[in-house]
């Protein structure tokens, strides 16, 4: 099966371990992403303004560029990028009107008529792959790894773009239970990081990471699981302040999802591009078995 | 916190446009108090949520406007999914954040950012936050 893929502007630099993961994962479960020619960034956050279509004008055009590859569907990896781009195609959607003075403003595009099913890879994993057929290709199970997934704000809310229950979300824990390992929950995972206010308030990006990651430590997770860049940097970058201010803490990886599937998959951990991660997670994952160099 | 309530303030034009930018019915809250509960950066505010939007329905616009709370708003949408009366929150924040920084007022300012941490941050990091808070 061969998937439009929109990939953005993060997993192509500081999210590469993503992005490679996610890709080469796939590709060992029969999925080819194809990456759609000329996409453009989707404008991170949404707009949650009613007067203000000149935002929805990005991730309008990048949905268009979806109906040209012939596709009805496109997937994303980044979290940011699946709601951005799910939100203006149910606008879109929602609301002819819009979606016509949108049109007309991009008339050098052929017309947008909500025609695109955004999808996340967690979706396609879950929906067109399934838990057991996962299972069934797990090379390497990840036993013992005691992961503590968390989901953070842009796949779960708003409700109508959720990919699963927004308060009680299992679809990660279902992935990584489905590759062997012990899924830690914890009261935290639905909880934001604190995302772009790391740009303004990075001291108050710090308490929010230090009570999701202690949370994550008490409940006696190995490492944290998660899908978004923003998420990642932020519980991440912040470790070392973190382990400063409170000598009691000792730090905890935090790893991509896909990168974990690509692992239990039995791939060249050469995609997982562990130097990117903020935590070297290889000295957990060796003490697991789970990685050699 | 004392506060002077008028016909003035209540029928303004400020009510008018948070009504207009974030299409909800300000006075649908009915002061529970849920968003407030449930809200990850509420520690950071001077002002919490449920206070914010019972000013906005009164017009206080000052009071709003000298409080940090819409600029610690990290959007994460929590507030709206959980309000019994279906009011979301996260859009009246940013309506009420549109109304100054549609005055060409930033909240970060760009240039001022060291050079260090730009090459540290994630491209949607600063995308994301410069879009929310900034003109
Ligand atoms: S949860 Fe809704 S009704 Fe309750 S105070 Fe907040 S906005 Fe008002
Ligand atoms: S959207 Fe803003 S006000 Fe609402 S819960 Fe999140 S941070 Fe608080």
């Amino acid at each position: 099966m061969k998937l439009s893929y929109y990939p953005g502007c993060t997993l192509k630099t500081k999210a590469k371990n993503a992005e490679d993961s996610a890709i080469a994962s796939l590709a060992a479960l029969g999925i080819e992403l194809a990456e759609l020619p000329r996409w453009n960034c989707c404008g991170t956050v949404y707009s949650f303004a009613g007067d203000e279509e000149l935002h929805q004008l990005a991730p309008v055009r990048n949905l268009i560029r979806v109906k040209e590859t012939g596709s009805d569907k496109v997937v994303t990896i980044c979290s940011f990028c699946y709601n951005t781009l799910k939100r203006a195609d149910l606008l879109v959607t929602n609301n002819p009107e819009k979606m016509h003075t949108i049109n007309t403003f991009m008339e050098e595009e052929i017309d947008y008529e909500g025609d695109v099913e955004v999808v996340h890879l967690l979706e396609v994993l879950r929906d067109d792959i399934g838990w057991e057929s996962i299972t069934e290709k797990v090379q390497v199970p990840l036993t013992g790894l005691k992961v503590a997934p968390y989901y953070g704000c842009t796949l779960l809310r708003p409700q109508d773009i959720a990919i699963d229950d927004v308060e009680r979300p299992t679809i990660m824990g279902d992935l990584l239970k489905a590759l062997g390992a012990d899924i830690v929950d914890f009261p935290y995972a639905t909880e934001c990081c604190g995302s772009y206010q790391i740009i303004s308030n990075p001291d108050f990006v710090s308490q929010r990471a230090w009570d999701i990651l202690s949370s994550a430590v008490r409940r006696k997770a190995d490492a944290i699981v998660l899908s978004c860049p923003l998420c990642d940097a932020n519980l991440g970058q912040k470790q070392k302040e973190l382990m400063h201010t409170h000598s009691e803490f000792k730090g905890i990886p935090i790893l991509y999802f896909s990168q974990l599937l690509a692992l239990a998959l039995g791939l060249d951990p050469e995609v997982c591009h562990f130097e990117l991660n903020y935590v070297d997670p290889q000295p957990l994952l060796e003490s697991k078995e789970l990685f050699r160099h | 916190m004392r506060t002077v309530i008028s016909t003035e303030t209540l029928y303004s034009d400020f009510v008018k446009k948070v009504e207009a930018i974030s299409e909800q019915t300000l006075p649908s809250c009915y002061q529970c108090g849920k968003c407030s509960a449930g809200c990850p950066m509420c520690f950071a505010m001077d002002l919490l949520p449920n206070q914010i939007i019972r000013l906005a329905q009164l017009g206080l616009e000052d009071d709003i406007t000298k409080a940090n709370t819409i600029w610690i708003c990290a959007s994460c949408i929590t507030c709206s999914v959980r309000c019994p009366r279906g009011v979301d929150l996260a859009r009246v924040m940013e309506a009420l954040r549109l109304i100054t920084s549609r005055k060409n007022i930033d909240q970060v300012q760009i240039p001022e950012i060291p050079k260090e941490t730009i090459a540290e941050l994630p491209q949607l990091a600063m995308v994301g936050g410069f879009r929310k808070l900034t003109a």
